[in-house]
């Protein structure tokens, strides 16, 4: 390390360990310890990026997470790019390869700043007028200009390799800020047992401590306190310290989002770690330490590369070791500057002036500094500044005007004082109060269990934020219910810095001519907001909208301040009353990665499975999503594709025997003396009269009278039902019937039990079915006589307990066996066996969709749509006529449900034969008339049915069952198909099929 | 500074010595519901205490009965037994009203165990699992990420997860995932 800009020593850098990296492809070097920005300071690098609007050239601004220039695109490799990270927070690491945003072709030489040069054409609010007129012009040139000046940085292409992790966690404190105060505070808690997380944004804690050379705690320089303090925590088991760990949001009930990232700053990532961890703590108390943000001076010509706030350029030198530059001069309403002028000075800076805005400085630091002999100038300002891709000059002049002195310059320091970061305090809906004598917005009234210390909330002397840290872990932890340690006061000695500042612009910042700017990030200067009030807007909210300020990823955070000054002082109204804007999570910007943690490929979502699926995806089946299951649609064979093998299955199943794996049927076990009451007031059919061992097509609607879900019930036992639901049904039936039984009947003495799980379910259907059932099952007769349909009965099944129904989803004379899950595969494996002899195939969920249509049998989803009355559905004579109620009985009795034109399930035919109509189609009654047609009806269900030789479709249509033999229309994109109403019951009609 | 204390608190940031997930052998479950009466009578009748704390699980050897709400208990016991424990609970229980429902298959017993055991679920699942808050014998039905599962504390590392068999892939999954850091 040559470079004039290091030190030879100090700061907490390690220079015997030098690390390479590059910056827009220039190779350079920094050592251990740096973060991007100082290491490029250290090369002497101000110029990092281009402003949003008027491509300026921009340098580092501040040495955090306020940064609004140096943002910058960090790329391990085509998957591992990162754009818009804030060069002051990103550490170095070997080998790092950054650059540079928003220029093109070159930072240096960039043609977008054009813009510049018009700028006095796009002012505030530019978007609103300009591209008004003409209309014309918007798609053409607007647009396509708006589009490609939009958005910063460029998106990585290729999906995100790196792995992250999700944490749910719990303390009794959490401190957010790991500074003088936070640690203060954690010292504390943690003292008297508590459970304590501190996180801090940095790669380090210690805050303001870390470039603190002069003061003592407790007659210890700081850093030595500060390495104690640390050493004291970690050896506390109760206490998690998270370093590299951004407090982003504020969630209700004290839930905290954490930001931790876990190997950014690695040179080799191990493949084990997660590149981020989200922490959602949930906290007893939160004490926020988040400290306080430096605020810019508005000056003519305060954006040039070079120019810095102040206190950065101290932690430059003090952390890191580095220079700003070889001759500065400073720009100050602040006590601060001085300590950071003493800094640079003793650190062989020349100090060429320090400009303070204020009439009088004479605290401690000015006092100081006008010992050394440094050359001040009180009520002086800055007027304008020199440079083209770095800072060259300045103009002084007096505050009050008069004639200016340029004075020469490679950097420029500023402060207007600090704004305490209530961020997090404001997300947690906390009532911000206005401090006219800091002239600050501080923490008022809190809305969660929560508090503020130190800095953030306007406290910023050593000793008094020490204390005050220590009172809020006291404060935090009795108010968790533990008892603090007794009091013990911290000595500290530092430099009282006092609470001025300057909001909003000097003067100057209007002259003709000046861009004085306020928010560095979305480019907004005085003379925006002054044109804003100009044009009459007067709340803080509609000016953030219409000049954008405040309105980038840093939020505002050197900016908001000095917006609502140069607003106040526009309007002559005074700042609480001009208003503030909302805080919004996150702090800093969060990955999507981090938030999405391991909700990605197969574990975005359970993937259900049944134990008969391996046996279908090793005989070829096609799978598909019903719900979070993975259900067999179709066994294609030697190529065929889906129409062949639906064709083959279907009629496989007409003329010999199929098995079709139903496990995924909700099923819910109704078990209680007061079992048959409770179907009979939920169910619209009549349950009292069936027998134990009969089973029945139960119908459940909502309040609303409207079909909610189906499915077949036996009663196993006087006080015992089987309730099966459709497959993705099941959840929401349970929860109604839970609702009901806990707030409408909590008399009935009956109870619910999911069983959808404890079941495997083996469809055996078609003419041959008991053949191939005869021989696998013991103490079961299946004859028709003693297994007539719709009836159920209880015994073993290939050595297995069966729970076997005679049931039909398909119109034939079909089985349902139930086995426990563990059997299901075996017992599956024995009825295919078995069924070889007959013929039998595997079947899907499509051909038992054709079979069902060609029963005319509806769908739940398919047929319905949360409109359809069982009347609608063809299903009135499932309804219990004489019970005295249901759910959703009152509604059925209303007029209009039973109005004639009501949509009504028919079969539609086409009247060729070979056209499969698309479903979800529209019915029209004339063809011929004036588009938009009126519809009648939709088609809800349409196939090929090889059965029946050729289409059918089931469909709802207004009036339909007196629309029988009508022909009626279908609109498609290749004209209309003529369609034939008929009944929804395709096949065997008089169902001697099932029968059997 | 920060790799030292990572070091001392592998909780922060890594998981050195993850904990281990392994299948427990079968079992055979029921789900019993009913009023007070019939909880103090099923837990005589198999010889364990009643648990009348919420979220408390009384055991002993294979046989467990863990508290999921006021009037609902899960019933576990050896694989074997399942019959023998069917027998019991209907004679005890005989003249209460009741319900009781075998879910011997419908779930799946996983433990997980380890110094990091409790992290490791807390990767999925958002309760408070601090021996003080969450300790030995306390069970509940929590989440686990986007699966229902019921977690009971068998020792103070030591956790058993009932896992809805098709759920149990997703859930493993999961634990694979968050434990391979």
């Amino acid at each position: 390390m040559t470079s004039v800009y290091r030190t030879k020593d100090g700061g907490r850098i390690q220079r015997g360990k030098p690390l390479r990296f590059t910056f827009d492809g220039r190779a350079l070097q920094g050592v251990e310890g740096d973060t991007l920005a100082s290491a490029l300071l250290a090369n002497g690098i101000h110029l990092v990026g281009r402003s949003f609007k008027y491509h300026r050239p921009r340098g580092i601004l501040s040495a955090g997470a306020d940064e609004p220039n140096a943002l910058v695109g960090v790329r391990r490799d085509a998957a591992r790019y990162t754009p818009n990270l804030r060069a002051t927070q990103v550490e170095l690491y070997d080998g790092l390869e950054a650059e540079s945003q928003n220029r093109w072709p070159s930072l240096a030489l960039d043609t977008g700043a054009l813009n510049g040069l018009i700028s006095p054409f796009i002012p505030a609010g530019f978007y609103y007028k300009t591209f008004m007129w003409p209309r014309k012009a918007w798609d053409s040139l607007y647009e396509p200009f708006i589009r490609a000046a939009a958005g910063l940085g460029r998106a990585p292409t290729q999906a995100d390799p790196d792995r992250y992790l999700n944490r749910y966690a719990h303390c009794d404190v959490l401190i957010a800020g790991a500074g003088p105060a936070g640690l203060s505070a954690a010292l504390t808690a943690a003292r008297s047992g508590a459970r304590v997380i501190l996180c801090d944004e940095q790669s380090e804690f210690g805050g303001s401590l870390l470039a603190e050379t002069s003061a003592t705690i407790e007659g210890l320089p700081a850093q030595v306190w500060l390495q104690e303090a640390i050493a004291e925590l970690a050896g506390n088991p109760r206490v998690v310290l998270l370093p590299r760990t951004t407090a982003f949001g504020y969630f209700a009930h004290n839930l905290i989002g954490l930001n931790q990232r876990v190997t950014d700053h690695l040179a080799v990532p191990s493949a084990e770690q997660p590149r981020e961890r989200l922490w959602q703590v949930r906290a007893k108390e939160v004490i926020l330490c988040a400290g306080a943000l430096e605020r810019p001076l508005v000056f003519p010509g305060n954006d040039r590369p070079g120019i810095l706030l102040a206190d950065s350029a101290r932690t430059y030198l003090n952390r890191y070791g580095v220079r700003p530059g070889k001759r500065v001069v400073i720009i100050t309403a602040h006590d601060g500057a001085y300590r950071a002028a003493l800094d640079l000075h003793a650190a062989g800076v020349e100090i060429a002036a320090i400009a303070d805005v204020r009439a009088t400085a004479d605290g401690p630091a000015p006092q100081a500094a006008r010992q050394a002999g440094l050359p001040i100038r009180l009520r002086t300002t800055i007027t304008g500044t020199r440079g083209g891709l770095r800072v060259e000059g300045v103009s002084l002049a007096a505050m009050d005007g008069g004639p200016s002195q340029s004075v020469a310059c490679d950097a420029v320091l500023m402060s207007g004082g600090f704004t305490p970061s209530v961020h997090l305090f404001s997300q947690s809906r906390g009532k911000l109060d206005w401090d006219p004598a800091a002239q600050s917005f501080v923490p008022g009234r809190s809305a969660e269990r929560e508090r503020s210390a130190g800095a953030s909330r306007g406290l910023f002397g050593l000793a008094e934020v020490l204390a005050d840290g220590a009172a809020a872990g006291a404060d935090a932890v009795a108010a968790a219910g533990l008892t603090p340690p007794a009091p013990r006061r911290l000595e500290a000695s530092g430099i009282d810095l006092g609470t001025d500042g300057f909001l909003g612009a000097l003067p100057g910042a209007g002259a003709p001519g000046a861009k004085a700017f306020v928010d560095w990030q979305n480019d907004v200067t005085a003379k925006d907001l002054l044109l804003a009030t100009r044009e009459g807007f007067r709340s803080i909210e509609h000016i953030k909208r219409y000049t954008t300020t405040g309105m980038a990823t840093d939020q505002g955070k050197t900016s908001n301040m000095n917006a609502l000054g140069v607003v106040s002082e526009a309007l002559g109204t005074p700042i609480p009353a001009v208003g503030l804007t909302t805080f919004r999570m996150p702090y800093t910007p969060v990955t999507f990665g981090s938030l999405a943690a391991t909700s990605r490929g197969v574990l975005f979502d359970p993937v259900r499975t049944t134990p008969i699926h391996d046996w279908a995806a090793a005989q070829g089946a096609v799978f598909e999503d019903v719900g979070l299951w993975k259900r067999a649609r179709y066994f294609p064979r030697g190529g065929e594709d889906m129409d062949a093998a639906v064709a083959r299955e279907c009629l496989a199943v007409r003329s010999g025997v199929g098995v079709f794996d139903a496990t995924t049927l909700g099923k819910i076990e109704v078990v209680g003396p007061d079992a048959a009451k409770f179907m009979n007031r939920l169910y619209v059919n009549a349950w009292t009269k069936l027998a134990p061992g009969r089973s029945r097509y139960g119908v459940l609607l909502r309040d609303d009278g409207f079909i909610f879900d189906d499915g077949v019930v036996g009663r196993v036992a006087e006080d015992r039902f089987h309730v099966t639901t459709t497959t993705g049904g099941a959840p929401r039936v349970l929860a109604m019937m839970e609702d009901y039984l806990q707030t409408e009947w909590p008399d009935l003495n009956v109870w619910l039990t999911s069983t959808t799980e404890q079941w495997a379910v083996i469809a055996v259907q078609g003419p041959q079915a008991r053949q191939v059932l005869e021989g696998l099952v013991e103490g079961i007769d299946l004859s028709a006589e003693a297994l007539p349909h719709m009836s159920l009965t209880e015994g073993k099944i290939c050595g297995v307990p069966t729970r076997l129904f005679r049931m039909s989803f398909t119109g034939e004379l079909g089985f349902e066996v139930n086995v426990p899950t563990s059997h299901g595969r075996a017992v599956w494996e024995a009825i295919w066996a078995a069924g070889q002899p007959h013929g039998m195939v595997a079947y899907g969920t499509e051909t038992m969709h054709v079979l069902r249509a060609e029963k005319g049998y509806i769908i739940v989803g398919q047929e319905t749509d949360g409109t359809v009355t069982p009347d609608d559905a063809g299903l009135s004579w499932a309804i219990g006529r004489t019970k005295a109620d249901y759910v959703g009985k009152r509604s059925l009795a209303r007029e209009a449900m039973n109005a004639p034109d009501r949509k009504q399930l028919v079969g539609l035919y086409t009247q060729n034969p070979s056209v499969v109509i698309e479903e979800g189609s529209q019915v029209v009654a004339d063809a011929r008339q004036q588009i938009p047609m009126r519809p009648i009806g939709h088609v809800s269900s349409s196939y090929m049915s090889a059965t029946l030789g050729r289409s059918i479709a089931l469909a709802l249509v207004s009036g339909g069952r007196a629309r029988m033999g009508q022909t009626l229309f279908v609109p498609t994109a290749d004209g209309e198909v003529a369609v034939t109403v008929t009944s929804p019951v395709f096949y065997d009609q008089e169902g001697v099929r099932v029968n059997a | 500074m920060h790799d030292t204390l990572t070091a001392q608190r592998p909780s922060a940031a890594s998981m050195s010595a993850p904990a281990i997930v392994k299948p427990l052998p079968a079992a055979s479950r029921f789900i019993l519901q009913g009023s007070a009466a019939v909880m103090a009578a099923a837990a005589a009748a198999l010889a364990l205490p009643d648990t009348k704390l919420a979220c408390r699980a009384s055991a002993h050897g294979e046989r467990a009965i863990l508290w999921l709400g006021p009037y609902e208990r899960l019933v576990i016991g050896g694989e074997a037994e399942g019959a023998e424990l069917t027998r019991l609970l209907a004679a005890a229980l005989v003249d209460l009203p009741h319900s009781l429902v075998e879910v011997t298959d419908r779930q799946i017993a996983f433990e997980v165990t380890g110094p990091h055991a409790a992290e490791l679920l807390n990767s999925a699942c958002p309760l408070d699992l601090d021996l003080s808050q969450f300790p030995v014998g306390m069970c509940t039905r929590t989440i686990l990420a986007k699966a229902e599962i019921v977690l009971w504390r068998t020792a103070p590392e030591t956790f058993r997860l009932e896992v809805w068999r098709s759920f149990s892939a997703y859930v493993v999954g999961l634990l694979e995932e968050a434990g391979r850091a």
